[in-house]
């Protein structure tokens, strides 16, 4: 099978573009925002909380907070991506070119997980300002982020691709996102919850990218590492097979 | 001829349950203008659409160059060009940032020189590192002109390419549309100043709720249905027109420098030749000779209308 290497770079690059082009709200936003948080419950409140699991109560929340941004960004660039050409018309032309599916996800959601990457990063720097920073297991750290990003960019395009309006487009990132994120266990250990929220929060996909994330930083982590990383590949798969379903129909892409 | 777009049965039923396409069968050929014509909500934008890969069929076949367009639709898309009906680009994007992706987008290796050529052609240059929010609505329409031949299409489809277009633009278009045409490239375009199609076409498809009613060379419909007159202009005028010539229906111009002769083309005998041996015979001598036919717009309007 002939790939259209030259589209998926038509795509990578039209996209990164639009990033550099917003530089502002892309990369400077999540970055203010989070280093809020950590002059916020870092520094100040930080100090006056008891250390988690051995962990600095400041540097417990470095990587619940990279991931939060990073989930969030994911799913808004990835959604925005394909969104905005169905809403302008521009998407006449991605669907009138040889291109076959896989290459327009490639090129949409590869944009979208390398800007969440970058965002990642920066964040993670910031904070080696504010406490101190170290990461055990530097791979893996970066495989979790990758895998994050990839799959999160894969929901943020199922649901460009699903929204039939702005608003439709804000909802899902702001009702379920956003939740999911904050009871990921960003700001706690799951372990310090009663029983039965410990269960519950078991059903919530983000713990097991914090923990995993967390535990690539300090070797500490609310579920095992390879819980993590088979739910995370289980919710990658599951995005998969939904876009998959997606292209065959032609979903909401054709008339 | 051979055809470089064969569309055999073609339906298209919309999700709403609407039948926008009613068993079209169409050939193009190649090197070929064709002006597909009908009024609004006829279906030309959807047979398009079909035809590039952006609307589905319901069933029928679509063939470009002798390939499915469902099977091989890498072939064949990389051969089409469309200027879609609607101005939709990028806003934000500079003219030569949106040429550049869409060369890419459609496989076709870096050519800044070519991409040159296409935005000079079209009176872009000096505009390439403008964003297209600051472009005027003309100017829109011919970076949607230019990113359609970015990647050297073979078939170029253009929708109304010259709606909301002045005059002297749309002269403009008309001569390059030609040059591509000589260039080799088969150009399909649908509009509603009919004017165009006559100008431009070599043949002409009409459809009307979803039908294709004619398909026809131009001239031959023109022929066919129009009406044509034949018109001398007199060395000297005439007080009356000869006895001997009375056996034609022929008219008079009250100055008497001008006869008419309407006739019939589609009949193998419209006597002209006979008509001007007799005019020698009768000493009246013309210093110019035109022939004029009803127009296009009256022809499709009487189309449409049946
Ligand atoms: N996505 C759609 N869903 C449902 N119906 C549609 C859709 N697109 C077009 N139609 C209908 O199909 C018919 C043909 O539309 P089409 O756009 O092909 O017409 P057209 O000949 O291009 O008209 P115009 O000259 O106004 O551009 C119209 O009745 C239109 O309402
Ligand atoms: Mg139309």
């Amino acid at each position: 099978m002939r790939i259209n290497f030259r589209a998926i770079g038509a795509i990578y690059r039209f996209e990164m573009a639009r990033t550099f082009r917003t530089i502002l709200q892309s990369i400077a936003s999540p970055v203010i925002s989070t280093t809020l948080y950590f002059i916020v419950f870092g520094s100040a409140i930080g100090k006056h909380m008891s250390a988690v699991n051995g962990v600095s109560y400041g540097a417990f929340i470095v990587p619940g907070l990279t991931m939060l941004t990073v989930l969030q960004q994911s799913v808004a660039n990835a959604s925005f991506g394909i969104y905005f050409p169905r809403f302008v018309g521009t998407i006449y032309e991605v669907l009138s070119a040889p291109v076959s599916y896989f290459e327009i996800l490639v090129g949409y959601v590869g944009a979208a997980t390398t800007k969440a990457m970058m965002v990642g990063t920066i964040i993670l720097l910031t904070s080696c300002f504010f406490v101190p920073l170290h990461v055990d297991h530097p791979f893996w750290m970066i495989g979790f982020l990758l895998l994050t990003s990839l799959s999160f960019s894969l929901l943020g395009f199922i649901i460009g691709i699903w929204a039939d309006g702005f608003v439709k487009l804000q909802l899902i990132p702001l009702l379920i996102i956003t939740p999911l994120a904050f009871l990921g266990g960003a700001f706690y250990s799951i372990k310090m919850l009663p029983p039965l929220w410990q269960k519950i929060s078991m059903a919530n996909p983000v713990v097991y990218l914090i923990s995993g994330f967390r535990w690539s930083f300090y070797e500490r982590s609310d579920v095992s590492v390879q819980t993590s990383l088979l739910m995370i590949s289980l919710f990658l798969a599951i995005c998969i097979l939904i876009v998959a379903r997606i292209f065959k129909t032609g979903y909401r892409l054709k008339t | 001829m051979n055809p470089i777009i064969e569309v055999s049965h073609l339906n298209k039923i919309y999700a709403g349950g609407f039948q926008a396409l009613k068993d079209v069968s169409l050939q193009i050929d190649k090197g070929e203008i064709f002006a597909l014509l009908g009024p609004n909500g006829a279906g030309k934008t959807t047979l398009i659409h079909i035809i590039c890969g952006i609307v589905n069929r319901t069933s029928g076949e679509v063939l470009v160059d002798g390939h499915d367009i469902i099977r091989d639709y890498r072939y064949t898309r990389s051969l089409i060009g469309l200027v879609p009906q609607e101005l939709a680009t990028d806003q934000f994007e500079t003219v030569w940032n949106i040429v550049r992706f869409s060369r890419g987008i459609f496989d076709q290796p870096k050519n800044p020189a070519y991409l040159e050529s296409v935005l000079k052609n079209l009176a872009l240059w000096e505009k390439r590192k403008n964003k297209i929010m600051t472009l005027s609505g003309g100017m829109k329409r011919r970076v949607m002109i230019a990113k359609a031949l970015a990647h050297e299409p073979q078939i170029l489809f253009l929708d109304e390419p010259t709606a909301g277009v002045d005059v002297e633009l749309r002269k403009s278009m008309w001569e390059q549309v030609r040059r591509l045409r000589e260039s080799g490239v088969t150009i399909i375009l649908t509009t509603h100043y009919i004017e165009e199609a006559e100008e431009l076409a070599d043949r002409i498809g009409v459809i009307n709720h979803g039908e294709l009613i004619v398909t026809e060379d131009k001239s031959r419909l023109m022929k066919k249905l129009g009406k044509k007159e034949l018109n001398l202009e007199l060395k000297a005028p005439l007080k009356a027109i000869p006895e001997a010539l009375s056996g034609y229906q022929l008219k008079l111009s009250p100055d008497g420098l001008v006869l008419t002769l309407a006739y019939d083309s589609t009949h193998n005998e419209s006597g002209i030749t006979e008509l001007l041996d007799r005019l020698k015979e009768n000493g009246v001598s013309y210093k110019d000779i035109y022939t004029k036919q009803s127009s296009l717009e009256e022809i499709f309007v009487q189309l449409v209308h049946q």
